[in-house]
């Protein structure tokens, strides 16, 4: 059981690329940190440097209280579990989970009773002889898992440990993986690009992006109180709606009509200070309902044309058509390319979750509203959240 | 069994006695009694292990012998470290010159051979290097070494070398994780890469007739041509067929036991590309 | 700090991969590159070794006497003959033998392990057994024939027998080729092409050589580059008698025979390039992909 501090840790590699760029962190005991991000932003490196396996190039790593950079592998009890599994394929089952206990050395009995443990948690009894080769991915899977509780490390690091699996077992692995942390109360590290991962696994979710952590907090905190773009854009799903906006007195002139500023946001803008005139506004899907569910006075309404309607059964996702374009803001579109996610961020549709009674059909027009209070205004210029502080 | 059963049957029966026969023949020669020879028939009347004796007693086989296997092995470890280690280069580091190494390979495994002799018949003279073993085991090896590469290259690059990171993280050291995970998977690219770098070297002739002049360092096939008979007087043919027999028996007991390995590693180099 | 940590780590890896190389690429350069050279040095000198003492430079006189002489023109047809037919029929036994490995319902692996062994038997050994099997009064394929026929003192049938010792050992290692190439068609083409109604042999000309054409291409170079320095066989079953002789027992016998040095290398320089030739007419004109390349 271990405490993780990473106190400005910064990887550099050889040819200059700075992969990760004064990273702080701690970890708590028992914690279930999520490390998460768009491809190539730098999680993996910051896995493999808690991990040893990459040198760190600044900064100090500390475990327990104890500097380990200058510790291998093998010297920091640590598990770690890949995306590609990396099972042993000459060994079987059993043997892969024994590697671990007989490179410690320990006599036969104690490795034999730890096997057999592992194995009736894992489900893993009937395939113990079986060569990774003759497992399903889910198998595979749990082998992986099994070779690295096998021997109680201090900390368990996982790198995208179930993006080689299919929706649906990815979703039954997820929920045995948090159970089986709770359980086993061991620090766990872990490493997703998917979001939705990320929301229902931590206890706490760092988005990184480009090298650089863009926010550290609670699944709700991110949700709720993005620090910027960035961010915002990339928790929850579907993906939050920017609108240009411009302060205008008491409101905010947009695409879809002057939205009221509310006393929430009021009181942030006045600390902050748009640098400008300018601001995106994001309003997450979620945040709007067909008018006739809803009976809230200070709801802000506004008519439009509907253009595509798809029903998720618990919902409908209605696109609607807006003349904005979102990219005249450079910021805006940096992020946009940064993150892979150009045609979300930079698109000209607004996604709105409606009720799944309504009878909403495309082409139809009809009212739309949310409450004021839940949009974000973020500074175009740097993309940084304009009612939200720490 | 079904109809298609017993047409692929009788197809298989086809190969195998396109295969088989030919080798069927010198053993039949080979255990013939000198004077039945000339009966051309393709099945001896009499048994007799005497060609074998006579080969191994009169002692013009057992040098030759000895010389083949042992030019052969040292020829085949020689370019197995030498292709492991170039092989290990080209599968996982990055360096200009790479597509020129493999060229050169290329371009070395398709040389006429006969090229070669003129220029080493007289260089070799000259360093003192003809007729010993190691004036064949050089060419040997350079003849070895494009084959070896490419069929380690193309196994090295298959190993998935995270696992050696897997080892480590299972509390591995270095060296653990090299001989526990990386060694035994490499091994049976080794062990093709070998055998098929030995049937090659066992294989050769024409270095072998034209870098040695006596005994000293002479191959057995090359040998064999020069068979002469136990005496003046006597046909070699039974001497022949018997050494022909020896020489033989190796291969066979690889391809009993190396099948796969074997095609798999003819394979490997010449077509994933 | 990091003015230039761009060539640091590129330089070890590039320094790594060198050393690893050096000790190949070393042996290679001094056993085989510099024969190579040293025989085209040769090939512009007069250098018969029975006389050491009449050495000289003569420019392209090698070439010409070499071009010029019938035995040499004769060896080179000899060959190209050879090359040609042998592979041609190989290509279509390799073929057949293929489909058989591939497809066979029983016994694959044992039809796989008996095809390896003439690819791995001694040529010299097979072609011992080549020989006397076509030797009048000791060999069972003589005995078929008229009594008086001895096929290998009489040149179409002394040639028709190289290529029948030839083809023998070396279809196996085709068949081995194209069988990785058959390996890889997926099997829902060939569904497919039967459902939109092809027959076996259509969809086997109109799907599956076209998708196995690079190993075929791949098998024919290796094989004619391989065929075209046919000796052993030759060497035991004629020794180039009734002008049997291909280019590589012709350059032997004026280098041993004849220890000519400066014809023979000669010889050596114009087979070698030969072979180059031959070697880029399949990688540039036919676009054959050489192993190993990075594509
Ligand atoms: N060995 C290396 N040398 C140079 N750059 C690297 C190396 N490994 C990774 N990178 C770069 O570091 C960045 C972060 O990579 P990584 O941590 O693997 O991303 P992630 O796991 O978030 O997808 C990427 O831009 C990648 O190209
Ligand atoms: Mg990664």
């Amino acid at each position: 059981m271990a405490e993780i501090v990473l106190d400005k840790v910064t990887k550099r590699f050889r040819d200059g690329t700075e992969a990760v760029q004064e990273i702080d962190l701690t970890i708590a005991d028992k914690e279930f940190l999520i490390l998460v991000g768009p491809s190539g932003c730098g999680k993996s490196t910051t896995l493999n440097m808690i991990a040893g396996l990459e040198d760190i190039s600044d900064g100090e790593l500390r475990i327990d209280g104890d500097r380990v950079n200058e510790r291998s592998p093998q010297d920091r009890n640590i598990a770690m579990v890949f995306q590609s599994y990396a099972l042993y394929p000459h060994m079987t089952v059993r043997e892969n989970m024994e590697f671990p206990l007989t490179i410690a050395k320990l006599d036969k009995a104690t490795i034999k009773q730890k096997i057999d443990e592992a194995a009736e948690i894992l489900e893993l009894g009937p395939y113990l002889d079986r060569k990774p080769s003759d497992l399903s991915g889910g198998q595979r899977q749990r082998v992986a898992m099994g070779r690295a509780i096998v021997r109680k490390p201090k900390a368990f690091l996982m790198d995208e440990p179930l993006s080689n699996l299919d929706a649906k077992l990815r979703a039954q692995m997820r929920t045995s993986i948090s159970r089986l942390q709770k359980s086993l109360g061991t620090t766990t590290v872990y490493v997703t690009h998917d979001q939705t991962e990320a929301m229902t696994l931590g206890d706490r979710i760092v988005v990184m992006r480009a090298g650089i952590v863009q926010q550290i907090g609670t699944p709700q905190d991110l949700y709720e109180r993005p620090a910027n773009l960035f961010v915002a854009g990339f928790i929850g799903s579907p993906t939050m709606n920017f609108l240009p906006g411009e302060l205008v007195n008491s409101s905010i002139a947009t695409a879809i009509g002057e939205i009221p500023i509310s006393d929430r946001l009021r009181s942030g803008l006045s600390e902050h200070g748009p640098t400008g005139r300018d601001v995106i506004v994001g309003i997450r899907p979620e945040a709007f309902e067909d008018s006739r569910f809803v009976d809230d006075q200070t709801a802000f309404t506004f008519p439009h044309d509907i253009d595509i309607v798809e029903s998720l059964g618990s919902a409908k996702l209605a696109y609607l058509d807006v003349d904005i374009d979102a990219r005249a803001h450079e910021h805006f579109a940096e992020i946009a390319q940064e993150s892979g996610a150009e045609d979300v961020f930079g698109s000209q549709q607004i996604v709105a979750q409606l009720d799944a009674r309504s009878p909403v059909r495309e082409g139809d027009s009809m009212e739309i509203s949310f409450r004021p209070d839940d949009i974000q205004l973020f500074d175009p210029t740097d993309g940084t959240n304009l009612t939200e502080h720490d | 069994m079904t109809g298609a059963q017993i047409r692929w049957s009788i197809l298989n029966l086809v190969v195998v006695v396109y295969a088989l026969v030919p080798v069927l023949w010198l053993l039949s020669l080979s255990l013939k009694d000198p004077s039945t020879f000339t009966d051309g028939k393709f099945i001896p009347r009499e048994w007799t292990f005497d060609n074998y004796k006579n080969i191994f007693d009169v002692g013009e086989f057992t040098r030759p012998l000895i010389n083949s296997i042992g030019i052969a092995i040292i020829a085949t470890l020689i370019a197995i470290v030498l292709g492991v280690f170039a092989a290990y280069a080209i599968a996982r580091l990055d360096f200009p010159g790479k597509n020129v190494m493999l060229g050169a390979s290329l371009l070395i495994a398709m040389f006429p051979q006969v090229s070669l002799v003129t220029p080493l018949f007289e260089i070799e003279r000259r360093l003192g290097l003809f007729n010993t073993w190691a004036g064949l085991i050089f060419p040997y090896v350079t003849f070895a070494l494009p084959l070896t590469i490419y069929i380690l290259a193309s196994f090295f690059k298959e190993i998935p070398w995270e696992l050696e990171k897997a080892a480590k993280m299972d509390g591995a050291s270095p060296f653990q994780a090299f001989r526990k995970v990386i060694v035994p998977l490499a091994a049976p690219g080794v062990v093709t890469a070998a055998i098929l770098a030995f049937i090659q070297c066992w294989n050769d002739f024409l270095f072998a007739i034209s870098l040695t002049s006596t005994d000293r360092a002479r191959t057995a096939p090359a040998a064999i041509s020069f068979f002469t008979g136990a005496s003046q007087f006597e046909d070699p043919t039974g001497s022949i067929a018997a050494a022909a027999v020896v020489i033989t028996i190796p291969i066979v007991l690889f391809v009993l036991f190396f099948q796969r390995r074997i095609v798999s590693g003819l394979t490997s180099g010449a077509v994933k590309g | 700090m990091s003015a230039r940590p761009i060539s640091d780590g590129k330089a070890a890896e590039r320094r790594l991969g060198w050393w690893l190389c050096a000790p190949a690429a070393l042996v290679m350069l001094i056993v085989a590159g510099w024969p190579i050279l040293y025989s085209v040095l040769l090939s512009f000198q007069r250098f018969d070794l029975r006389f050491p003492d009449d050495k000289a430079w003569i420019g392209f006189d090698n070439y010409q006497a070499v071009l010029s002489s019938e035995y040499w023109w004769n060896a080179f047809g000899v060959t190209t003959f050879i090359m040609i037919v042998s592979v041609a029929i190989e290509l279509v036994l390799g073929m057949i033998l293929a489909i058989i490995m591939h497809r066979t319902l029983v016994g694959r692996g044992l039809v796989r392990t008996v095809v390896l062994i003439p690819y791995g038997i001694v040529t010299v050994v097979a072609a011992y057994g080549w020989r006397y099997a076509w030797t009048p009064g000791t060999g069972w394929l003589a005995n078929l024939l008229d009594e008086s026929t001895a096929p290998l003192t009489e040149r179409p049938s002394a040639i028709a027998i190289i290529i029948l010792a030839e083809v023998w050992k070396t279809t196996p290692f085709m068949a081995l080729l194209l069988l990785a190439g058959l390996t890889v068609v997926p099997e829902e083409l060939l569904r497919a092409a039967s459902i939109d109604g092809a027959s076996k042999w259509q969809s086997f000309v109109r799907i599956t050589l076209p998708l196995i054409r690079p190993a075929i291409l791949v098998a024919l170079l290796f094989r004619m580059l391989d065929a075209f320095r046919i000796y052993d066989n030759i060497y035991v079953l004629t020794n180039g008698g009734q002008d049997t002789s291909s280019v590589s027992i012709l350059t032997y016998h004026n280098l041993i025979g004849g220890l000519n040095l400066g014809i023979g290398s000669t010889m050596s320089v114009l087979i070698f390039l030969t072979v180059a030739l031959i070697a880029f007419i399949f990688i540039k004109v036919l676009g054959t992909s050489t192993p190993g390349s990075d594509k």
